[in-house]
C-alpha cells in the first residue's frame, strides 16, 4: 500500500518536472514563432533586400528607411571590442582565482566578482554618463565622450563575472592528476598552468567567451545610456554608434501595435535572437566538449 | 471560516464609506519628457486636494504617450507636440478619438557649454548645424573646435517639433533629415548633462530643463534675436515657441476632467510656470489685443 502511494507520488513528481522542461523548450520556440511572425509582416510591406543593404535607420521618415547594417555593426563594434577588453583581464582573474591565490584570498575574490554581476546596468550607464564618458573624451580628445568606446569599456565590465566564474570552474575541473604528472616531470608552476591546465580546459575557456558575448550583445541599458546613438555606420570605435538592442528599447514605446515600425523593430529582435541563438548554441557545443 | 468572513466583512465595512463619499481611483499620465516634471508636480498637487484620486505620471516621450493612448494605457496622454494624421488614422482603426487640450506654452531653447563664446544663432545656421553643413564652431565664430550636436530620441515630441521647425524648415514638402553624425539622446536630463560637461557640444531641451549650468542661445528667424524667456515666448517673439497638449479619448469625464480641470484652473497654471513653461492665461492676456 504504502510503496504503491510512493510510486504515484513519484511519477506525478516527474511529470511535473518533465512538464518545467518541456515548457521551457517551448517557451523558446514560442518567443521565436512570435517573432517570425511579426517579422513576415514587415517583409511583406518592405523588400528582405533593401533590410539588409540600405544603410539608413530612419523609421519615422516619409518615406521611411530601415536599414539594419549601421545597427547590426554598432553591435558588432560595440562587442568586439567590449571582448578584446575583457577576454585577457578576465582570463587572468579566473587563472589567479583558481590556481594561485590562497584560500582566504579565493573566497574574498570570489564575493567580489558575484557583487560585480550585481550591479545594475542603470547604475552603470550613469557612472558612463558623468564619469566615464568625459574620461575618455579627455584621454582621446575627441568630440565627445557618448562613443562606442566608452559603452565598450562598461560592457567588459558587465561581461567580467560570466568569463570569471565560468572560466575558473573550468579550470578547477581540470583532473589533479593533470598537475601531478606535470609536476612530476619537473615542470614549475606556470609552465604547469600555460601548457597543460589551460589547455586542458580550454573548451569550457572557449564557452566562457561565447557566453560573455552573447551577455554583451544583449546588454540594453548602458549602450543606450553612453553609445550616443547615432545612426551611423561607425569608421572608428571612438565614434557615437548605435546597436541592435537600443533601436529597439528607444523606438519600442513610441510605436503603436500594428505600425510599420513595429514590425520593423521585431524584425531587429529576430535579427538579435538569432544572434544570441547562435552564440550560445556554440559555447554549449564547446561546454559538451569539455565535459567528455 | 466563521472569523474570516468576519474579518473580511470588517474590512468592506471599513472600505466602504469614504469611497461612497469622495471622487477617487487611478489615472494614468503617459508622454512627453520635456512635460514629465510639470505633470508630476501637477499630480503631487492634485493628490493633495483629491487625496483619493492617484495620479501615476510616466515620461517616455510624446509619441510613447499618444501610442500608449491609442493602444489604451494611459488615461491622458502629455505631448510637446500635435498628434500626427498618420496617428489620427491609426486612432481612428483602434476606435480612439484623441481630444485636445492645450495647457501652456514652451520655447524650444538651445543650448550650449558656458566655455563656449558663441551667443546667437540664426535658423538657418542651426539648420546648417544639424543637417551637418557647419561642422565646426570656427564657421560661427572665433571658437575653433568640432561641433557635437546633441538631439533627442525619435519617440520626443521635441525631436518631431525639432525636425519640422529647423531641419526641414517648416517645409511640409522638404525631406531633410538630421545628419546621421548627430547624437540621439534618451532624455532632456541627459541633453543638458552633456552639454553641462562638453564645451564643442550644442543641444535643444525644453524651457523646464534650463538652469545655470548651461547657457541658452538667442535664436532669430525673421525679426531680431531673442532668449527664450516666458516674455519672448507670450509675445510670440522666440522663433521655437510651441503649445504643449495633453490628449484625451474623447471629452474627458469622470475624474480624468476633474485632473483636466484642476491643470487648467489657477493653481493648476501656476505649477506649469514655476516648473518654467508658460502658462495659458498670460498668452490670452497677449492675446486679448491683437485680436
Amino acid at each position: 500500500m504504502f510503496s504503491k502511494l510512493q510510486k504515484i507520488k513519484e511519477s506525478i513528481l516527474e511529470f511535473f518536472i518533465r512538464g518545467s522542461g518541456i515548457l521551457i523548450i517551448l517557451f523558446v520556440v514560442l518567443i521565436f514563432l512570435f517573432l517570425l511572425k511579426d517579422s513576415l509582416f514587415f517583409f511583406k510591406s518592405y523588400p528582405l533586400k533593401d533590410f539588409f543593404t540600405q544603410k539608413k535607420w530612419l523609421p519615422i521618415s516619409e518615406p521611411p528607411s530601415f536599414g539594419i547594417i549601421p545597427l547590426l555593426l554598432g553591435s558588432i563594434y560595440v562587442t568586439f571590442f567590449a571582448i578584446i577588453i575583457c577576454v585577457p583581464l578576465g582570463m587572468g582573474c579566473a587563472m589567479f582565482i583558481a590556481e594561485v591565490a590562497p584560500s582566504f584570498l579565493r573566497n574574498i575574490l570570489k564575493s567580489f566578482v558575484e557583487i560585480l554581476a550585481a550591479i545594475p546596468s542603470v547604475v552603470l550607464g550613469f557612472i558612463g554618463i558623468v564619469w566615464l564618458g568625459p574620461l575618455v573624451k579627455k584621454i582621446f580628445s575627441i568630440p565627445t565622450g557618448m562613443c562606442g568606446f566608452t559603452g565598450s569599456l562598461l560592457l567588459a565590465f558587465m561581461a567580467l563575472p560570466t568569463i570569471i566564474s565560468i572560466s575558473e570552474d573550468a579550470l578547477r575541473s581540470v583532473p589533479y592528476t593533470y598537475k601531478e604528472a606535470a609536476f612530476g616531470l619537473g615542470a614549475t608552476k606556470w609552465q604547469t598552468l600555460w601548457r597543460v591546465i589551460l589547455p586542458a580546459a580550454s573548451s569550457g575557456i572557449i564557452a566562457a567567451i561565447m557566453l560573455g558575448i552573447g551577455r554583451v550583445i544583449g546588454e540594453t541599458m548602458v549602450v543606450m545610456m553612453v553609445t550616443g546613438n547615432s545612426p551611423i555606420i561607425p569608421s572608428s570605435i571612438l565614434e557615437p554608434l548605435r546597436t541592435l538592442t537600443a533601436t529597439i528599447a528607444s523606438e519600442m514605446g513610441e510605436t503603436v501595435r500594428g505600425g510599420l515600425h513595429y514590425f520593423a523593430l521585431f524584425s531587429v529582435g529576430l535579427i538579435l535572437f538569432i544572434i544570441t541563438f547562435i552564440i550560445n548554441f556554440l559555447a554549449d557545443l564547446f561546454l559538451h566538449r569539455s565535459k567528455k | 471560516m466563521k472569523r474570516c468572513l468576519l474579518i473580511i466583512l470588517f474590512l468592506i465595512g471599513c472600505a466602504q464609506p469614504p469611497q461612497i463619499q469622495e471622487p477617487s481611483g487611478f489615472i494614468q499620465v503617459k508622454g512627453s519628457d520635456t512635460l514629465v516634471n510639470a505633470a508630476q508636480k501637477l499630480a503631487e498637487e492634485f493628490m493633495k486636494e483629491y487625496p483619493y484620486i492617484f495620479v501615476a505620471v510616466t515620461g517616455g516621450g510624446s509619441g510613447v504617450g499618444i501610442a500608449s493612448l491609442i493602444n489604451k494605457t494611459t488615461d491622458i496622454a502629455t505631448a510637446s507636440r500635435r498628434i500626427k494624421n498618420k496617428e489620427k488614422e491609426i486612432a481612428k482603426k483602434w476606435n480612439v478619438t484623441p481630444y485636445e487640450i492645450i495647457i501652456g506654452f514652451d520655447g524650444v531653447a538651445v543650448i550650449v557649454n558656458k566655455k563656449n563664446p558663441i551667443k546667437k544663432l540664426t535658423i538657418k545656421q542651426l539648420h546648417d548645424i544639424y543637417t551637418g553643413k557647419i561642422k565646426n564652431w570656427n564657421q560661427l565664430g572665433e571658437y575653433n573646435s568640432s561641433i557635437v550636436a546633441l538631439s533627442r530620441e525619435v519617440s520626443s515630441g521635441t525631436h518631431i517639433y525639432f525636425k519640422e521647425r529647423v531641419v526641414q524648415l517648416d517645409n511640409k514638402k522638404s525631406k531633410e533629415e538630421f545628419s546621421p553624425n548627430v547624437l540621439l539622446l534618451s532624455s532632456n536630463q541627459a541633453i543638458v548633462e552633456e552639454v553641462a560637461s562638453n564645451p564643442q557640444a550644442i543641444g535643444y531641451v525644453g524651457m523646464g530643463y534650463l538652469s545655470s549650468r548651461v547657457k541658452a542661445l538667442a535664436i532669430k528667424d525673421e525679426g531680431d534675436y531673442f532668449l527664450p524667456i516666458p516674455q519672448n515666448v507670450i509675445e510670440k517673439k522666440y522663433p521655437l515657441s510651441r503649445p504643449l497638449f495633453m490628449y484625451t479619448d474623447g471629452e474627458p469625464t469622470g475624474i480624468v476632467k476633474i485632473f483636466i480641470d484642476f491643470v487648467l484652473s489657477e493653481k493648476g497654471q501656476k505649477q506649469i510656470e514655476e516648473v518654467g513653461f508658460v502658462p495659458l492665461r498670460s498668452r490670452d492676456v497677449f492675446q486679448t489685443p491683437e485680436n
